[in-house]
């Protein structure tokens, strides 16, 4: 340790001002508060003690919580690559995992260095130090998008969301939208064909094999399902879809996962629960208006209408999206109160969006953008709420 | 018992070094002095110079924008020296004390027949009056303002806080004469908060002509600013004064032997003292002497005041004026190892993700952390929300307080509360701040703004 240390504040000159690789100080500086914590002590006049707590270890244990999708996530890769061969295989089996990582590794190095490279730049030519967010984003990024896409998009991608999404902003913590959403987005409207459709949600499937998500077939759905089978429909029993045997992408398929990972963050206290359970009790709120209303005749002959609400919960990447996305502390509603409305919002236009609007089969990143615009005005009215009561009070 | 205020928002920090009951025979420090940069806002005006010979209750210097506003020396002795800083800013006014301690004559008078403004008059000429704070702003009390009430909070609840039970043991009659001393102030408005699930020492018990409430709960329970929310907020145009309840002693020991007495408990607190214990001394006292035997080897932190926003001072320095508590830590300016991966030392944190990833975190629950001054972490942007929150009981938004002040939104300030607080309220958020923003002196530059348009 201390050898790495004396090492460091040996070349440390360099990188400060007048320095010859004075042009390079934040990446230095970012290596440097990332092998050692600096001793910076509490200024003079204030709290002389600080809790144990930093952004960087928040960040990282957003990160561990996204371990086990992520990890599910390559075994189930390899899992329908082999399926769509035509070769049934065990899920937990080596070949599945190797599969998997040979596919999404490389969008994870490619997201990291791409990414990191861009906030490096940023850092360097702003003069802020190297934020952390971007361990999350990174890896949000590559989760998000379906297995088969080509690198390059996840590249082109994750440049757009640090860029546009995030230092437009003026940087990490000013942001309106989630970062990793905005890399999504951007690929959903600028590249629909790798982004929609029936071939990109397994890695290299065999020709002919219908490649379809539970959401696409539920969408596309005629005819009611015979004796309530809904299986039927969608091609996975509800017990498949929760533990996520299906296509879709890299990180969304399992709710079970999902859930261990909000665990995790409940547990920890770094993801806000309300923002989480208030999203799920939105889709679920959403899908039974919608079942009423069928039963009342309005919009009868819509199947999708007629599929119990907590079918909403387990199709698509609702899970992953309330679980991850939505709880991005700097895009949600920062209030308490707002944190309700917020994730009771994106529940219920996610269920909007998925069942009206055929265009966009998943409606979770519409809802999560569109509800992440709508934040500040929800949480304005909380504060101002704040201020009446004190009005009151004279 | 009266009607119990439950607090549930808040956070005990437990800190090793703790003062024991123990007080200590250390003899009296030799220099004393006033430290004008402990008042927020004011502009000294000397009336001494160096040489002077002064007894306790002589004026040292004045207000300049309210001369009745006097400074009076807290021991008898010469001045021995008037220190001055940047741009010639006086720092201190140093006594070197001549340890007789003869106290300069206020006389007597039976307190029924005091005025309102006799009894300022008096409290101003002697110097008492100082020890009277004012919120909104945290600055002196202004004389020309009513007060709605005068608070008093009973007990402490801050980590490693003097107890205040002690400091006011045996003291009922002095206390009470102070209490209604500032009832005349008051109108009879002054509130004393106190504790509901610790024993009462008689002389809060017994004290009359206040209003009590009781409160339960984790730090800042016990911050009068809390107290004042919940039973007498302060709204626009309000003027609260506060008091320590050590300071309602100098008032009452004026009124009644007419003398400037600031003879004070004080604690030492923190694991570098090598005994933490209570000394008998007086407002200004020098730390060398105190210090000088008492402290571990190593590179410390000497804070004037609360471990959570006191400020930190030299050890050829005094302890701040309204300060009843030196507090000594270990530094900390060390880097760590992957410090933010796996902490080298047990820390206190509010956060559950250090249980998670460190056991070490549970070594401090029964006897105390060890703590130092280390931020254990860099500045940031605002990124982590609802943490502030959770340490706050008031109805306040300190988040949003604290933007509105960055942004010098003036109007926003006042419609979020900025009168209802003052730099110790915040001092938790400060403390629980993932991004390690430094809230306390945030929160000065908006209210010293707020003064400055008021």
């Amino acid at each position: 340790m201390k050898l790495i240390k004396d090492f460091l504040d040996r070349i440390k000159p360099n990188f400060q001002e007048g320095g010859s690789l004075n042009k390079l100080h934040s990446t230095f500086d970012a290596l440097e508060t990332f092998l050692f914590v600096p001793g910076h002590t509490a200024p003079s006049k204030g709290a002389h003690i600080r809790d144990g707590i930093d952004l960087k270890r928040t960040m990282f244990t957003v990160v561990i919580a996204m371990l086990p999708v992520f990890i599910w996530g390559m075994f189930n890769v390899g899992y329908q690559h082999f399926l769509s061969m035509g070769e049934k295989t065990v899920f937990f089996s080596l070949q599945n995992l190797i599969f998997g990582a040979q596919v999404a590794l490389p969008m994870v190095i490619v997201s990291y260095s791409v990414g990191l490279g861009v906030e490096f730049a940023f850092a360097q030519f702003r003069k802020h130090p190297v934020n952390e967010g971007f361990l999350v984003t990174g890896l949000l990024i590559p989760l998000s998008l379906p297995p088969h896409v080509p690198l390059w998009m996840v590249g082109l991608a994750t440049i757009f969301a640090v860029v546009i999404g995030k230092e437009v902003f003026g940087g990490t913590g000013m942001n309106l939208l989630n970062p990793a959403l905005t890399a999504r987005v951007f690929l959903f409207f600028a590249f629909p064909t790798y982004m929609t459709g029936d071939t990109i949600w397994i890695a290299n499937q065999a020709d002919g094999y219908s490649g379809a998500t539970s959401l696409t077939n539920i969408a596309n759905a005629k005819s009611m399902p015979v004796d309530g089978n809904w299986a039927s429909i969608f091609r996975w029993d509800a017990m498949d879809m929760f533990f996520g045997f299906e296509p879709g992408s890299l990180g969304e398929t399992s709710v079970f996962m999902c859930l261990i990972g909000a665990l995790i963050l409940f547990a920890t206290g770094i993801g806000s629960w309300k923002i989480i359970v208030a999203t799920f009790l939105g889709g679920l709120l959403g899908g039974l208006i919608l079942n009423i209303m069928a039963n009342f005749g309005i919009g009868d002959a819509i199947v999708y209408m007629h599929m119990p609400a907590y079918y909403h919960l387990l199709i698509g990447g609702f899970a992953f999206g309330a679980v991850y996305m939505a709880t991005d502390p700097v895009s949600a509603a920062q209030t308490e109160r707002g944190k309700w409305i917020y994730g009771i919002g994106i529940g219920i236009v996610c269920i909007i969006i998925r069942v009206f609007n055929g265009a966009y089969p998943e409606g979770m990143m519409l809802a999560i953008l569109m509800m992440n615009v709508t934040a500040p005005i929800i949480d304005y009215y909380q504060v101002q709420g704040n201020i009446k009561r004190r009005l009151a009070r004279a | 018992m009266g009607k119990v205020i439950k607090i549930k928002k808040g956070l005990d920090i437990l800190i090793k070094g703790e003062a024991s009951g123990f007080i200590s025979s250390a003899p009296l420090a030799n220099t004393f002095a006033i430290k004008p940069s402990d008042f927020n806002g004011l502009l000294p005006k000397l009336e001494v110079a160096v040489g002077d010979e002064v007894k306790a209750g002589d004026p040292l210097f004045h207000d300049k924008s309210n001369p009745s506003i006097k400074f009076t020396a807290p021991v008898s002795g010469e001045i021995v020296a008037i220190n001055r800083g940047e741009k010639r800013v006086i720092q201190e006014i140093v006594i070197l004390a001549d340890k007789k301690n003869s106290f300069k004559n206020f006389g007597t008078t039976p307190l029924n027949a005091l005025s309102e403004e006799a009894v300022k008059e008096k409290m101003l000429l002697s110097g008492a009056w100082v020890h009277l704070k004012q919120r909104p702003f945290n600055i002196i009390a202004d004389p020309n303002v009513k007060p709605k009430a005068i608070f008093i909070s009973g007990f402490n609840t801050a980590p490693l806080s003097a107890d205040i039970n002690l400091q006011l043991a045996n003291k009922s009659d002095i206390f009470q004469i102070g209490i209604d001393i500032l009832n005349k102030l008051a109108n009879g408005n002054v509130f004393i908060g106190l504790p509901a699930d610790k024993p009462l020492i008689d002389t809060l018990k017994n004290c009359k002509n206040t209003t009590n409430s009781f409160f339960d709960g984790p730090h800042p329970s016990g911050l009068v600013g809390v107290q004042i929310h919940f039973t007498r907020p302060i709204n626009k145009g309000d003027y609260v004064f506060t008091i320590a309840p050590q300071d309602v002693l100098i008032i009452g020991k004026l009124f009644k032997e007419g003398i400037y007495d600031t003879k004070k408990l004080v604690a030492l607190v923190g694991s570098s003292f090598k005994t933490n214990a209570y000394i008998e001394t007086y407002v200004g006292t020098s730390i060398g002497d105190i210090i000088k035997t008492n402290l571990n080897e190593g590179k410390n932190r000497i804070i004037s005041g609360n471990i959570l926003c006191g400020t930190q001072i030299k050890e050829d320095n005094y302890l701040g004026f309204y300060d009843d508590t030196l507090t000594i830590i270990p530094e900390g300016d060390e880097a760590e190892f992957l410090g933010w991966l796996l902490p080298t030392y047990p820390r206190p944190s509010a956060s559950r993700a250090f249980v998670w990833l460190s056991r070490l975190f549970q070594k401090g629950k029964e006897s105390g952390f060890e703590v130092n001054a280390n931020m254990h972490g860099e500045e940031r942007a605002y990124v982590v929300t609802n943490e502030y929150e959770k340490v706050m009981p008031m109805d306040i938004l300190p988040n949003y307080l604290i933007k509105a002040i960055m942004a010098n939104d003036i109007d926003k300030m006042e419609q979020l509360g900025i009168y209802e607080v003052v730099e110790e309220d915040l001092a938790l958020c400060e403390f629980v701040c993932t991004s390690k923003i430094d809230v306390q002196s945030i929160l000065r530059k908006g209210l010293n703004y707020a003064l400055k348009e008021a």
